[in-house]
């Protein structure tokens, strides 16, 4: 047997199940119906997604947003343990507690390397297509069962503090999935075709530092756009990377292809539309600003967009 | 105007644009430009439902990276894995929040570039571990945070794992984006090494690491020059439950 992505989607989906009745058992959620019946939503999405109509798919992420966008998701009060009793806990499992921590990367970076052949049988252990993922999911599950093991308590535990983490982060928690909807349908819909024709069509490309600063630019505009890289490369590529600066200032296209890229790069470090990396560590971290982590990243990502242009500018001919 | 380009979608960007400017909730944003640029574009309704829903499915795996290690993860937090980290950091002297998250940038810039990318992320990583430990350097240096200069350390924190990674990963020669690029410079008939895009990207890497560790070093002397005459005689050592 093969451990596939569809076991993981059925895992996730019974966890978003219970979030969803603990919600709607809890009394201490002002908005207990909404909120279970958002997260019992998205729980049908990953237990019988591809089994239902896409129109009706569709349907129900427009009702996840409403529930959403008029308040509707909010978080019980969490039982935790008291201040004293934590440090208790602490202080008994000492540096013991960083075991389960350090075994879920440790896992998934061994699931992705050493496991990655082995097979059962003609079939392979680990799904290869999902490789990645899969690997996490055994880590997860490692990092989860010894957590049990160490700390005494039940698999049940861990569910109900996984609710208090997803509770906390609330509808930030589909945002990156919605996003990457809208970016689909935004190359389903020709938006970056428009946006090259913009940038290509009313600045004049002659200079050579001109086209390198459009390029470069281009690519941080675009993904900040987009809030993905590999959406703007291989529109900014396309239009000015390979015709411009390749064709006509004989520019390394590897040169070209890499900084072009990290130029994207930093427009992800500045948009929220890349909400999984700026968006949803900002809800984890529980900030009050939830541009909080992109206002820290910008004195960052500016200069570095600069040393692009400049980089790419000195070394595309060597 | 080239007239066989449709500029119309472009509503859409708009919308984002708009709505983020106007602090609405950002999902219903995002929902609310897919039906902007859906009419736009001229797509009927049930056409565009179909649509979303079909990519709604087909972009199920997005989650799983934050949702799959949650339980683990809260279950340790329950139990102390946060004291325990913020202890270990207290006891090192020379621990500063803006050092101690170059050790991290560099760690994980350097683990990203051989392909390592499991090996931070913000749900296992920077919650329970990394920013724990640099609130805690910071205040063992200075007593207790404001929580403004508290909710700076974890952005930084936050910040610090996502340029690691981004300037990290790209220069591992199987990473995605190299793959990418190598099938895009191909179509258009160029013929590179992905070996090349790989290294051509090491100065931009490096360059990524200076930065940032300024930056870094630069919340250190935000925390010296509004704590310091507060609270560098008093170092807190209770926190620690050693």
């Amino acid at each position: 047997m093969t451990l596939t992505i569809d076991h993981l989607y059925i895992a996730v989906g019974l966890l978003l199940a219970s979030v969803a009745v603990m919600n709607l058992l809890d009394r201490s959620n002002p908005r207990r119906v909404t909120t279970a019946l958002f997260w019992g939503l998205y729980a049908t999405l990953y237990l019988a997604g591809e089994r239902i109509a896409p129109a009706w798919i569709g349907a129900l992420m427009i009702a996840m947003a409403l529930l959403a966008g008029f308040g509707g998701v909010r978080a019980g009060k969490p039982s935790v343990l008291s201040d004293e009793a934590r440090r208790a806990s602490a202080a008994r499992l000492g540096n013991r507690l960083f075991i389960p921590a350090l075994l879920l990367p440790l896992v998934t970076v061994l699931g992705a390397t050493v496991f990655k052949d082995v097979r059962i049988g003609a079939l392979p252990l680990l799904d290869p297509a999902h490789l990645t993922l899969v690997s996490l999911g055994c880590g997860a599950l490692a990092a989860l069962l010894s957590a049990c093991w160490l700390t005494r308590a039940t698999p049940l535990q861990g569910v109900r503090e996984a609710r208090r983490l997803i509770d906390a982060m609330s509808w930030a928690v589909v945002l990156p999935h919605v996003l990457a909807v809208l970016g689909l349908l935004f190359s389903e819909t020709g938006v970056g075709k428009a946006v090259a024709h913009l940038v290509t069509s009313y600045i004049g490309l002659e200079t050579r530092f001109i086209a390198v600063a459009v390029f470069c630019l281009g690519m941080a505009l675009f993904t900040i756009v987009m809030g993905n890289g590999f959406a703007a490369f291989p529109v900014m590529a396309g239009g000015v990377g390979i015709p411009v600066l390749v064709g006509v200032f004989g520019a390394n296209p590897a040169l070209m292809a890499a900084i072009g890229m990290f130029s994207a790069y930093c427009g992800t470090l500045m948009t929220p539309m890349a909400a999984n990396f700026n968006i949803v560590p900002a809800a984890l971290l529980e900030l009050p600003d939830k541009n909080a982590v992109i206002r820290a990243q910008i004195p960052t990502a500016l200069p570095l967009l600069v040393a692009n242009i400049f980089l790419l500018y000195f070394l595309m001919n060597l | 105007m080239d007239s066989s380009v449709n500029l119309w979608p472009l509503l859409g960007v708009a919308v984002v644009v708009a709505g983020f400017l106007l602090r609405a909730n950002p999902v219903l944003v995002a929902v609310a430009a897919c039906g902007v640029t859906g009419a736009a574009a001229a797509m009927p309704f049930v056409a565009l439902l179909e649509s979303l829903g079909n990519a709604f499915v087909k972009t199920r795996n997005l989650p799983l990276i934050l949702l799959l290690p949650v339980a683990a993860i809260g279950l340790l937090e329950r139990y102390g894995l946060r004291d325990r980290a913020q202890a270990a950091i207290a006891r090192v002297k020379s621990a500063t929040a803006g050092r101690l998250l170059i050790v991290y940038l560099f760690a994980r810039e350097s683990t990203a570039a051989l392909g390592l990318t499991s090996l931070g992320g913000h749900p296992n990583m920077v919650r329970p571990l990394v920013a724990p430990m640099a609130e805690a350097a910071a205040e063992a240096q200075y007593g207790p945070l404001p929580d403004r200069l508290r909710y700076r350390i974890r952005a930084m924190s936050a910040a610090t794992d996502n340029v690691g990674l981004f300037f990290g990963e790209d220069i591992f020669v199987a990473f995605g984006a190299i793959v990418l690029m190598h099938t895009i410079l191909q179509a258009e008939g160029i013929e590179v090494d992905p070996l090349h895009i790989a290294l051509w990207g090491i100065p931009t890497a490096i360059s990524a690491f200076i930065i940032h560790a300024w930056n870094l070093r630069r919340l250190d002397a935000q925390l010296r020059r509004e704590l310091g005459a507060a609270g560098a005689a008093t170092p807190v050592v209770e926190k620690g439950v050693a």
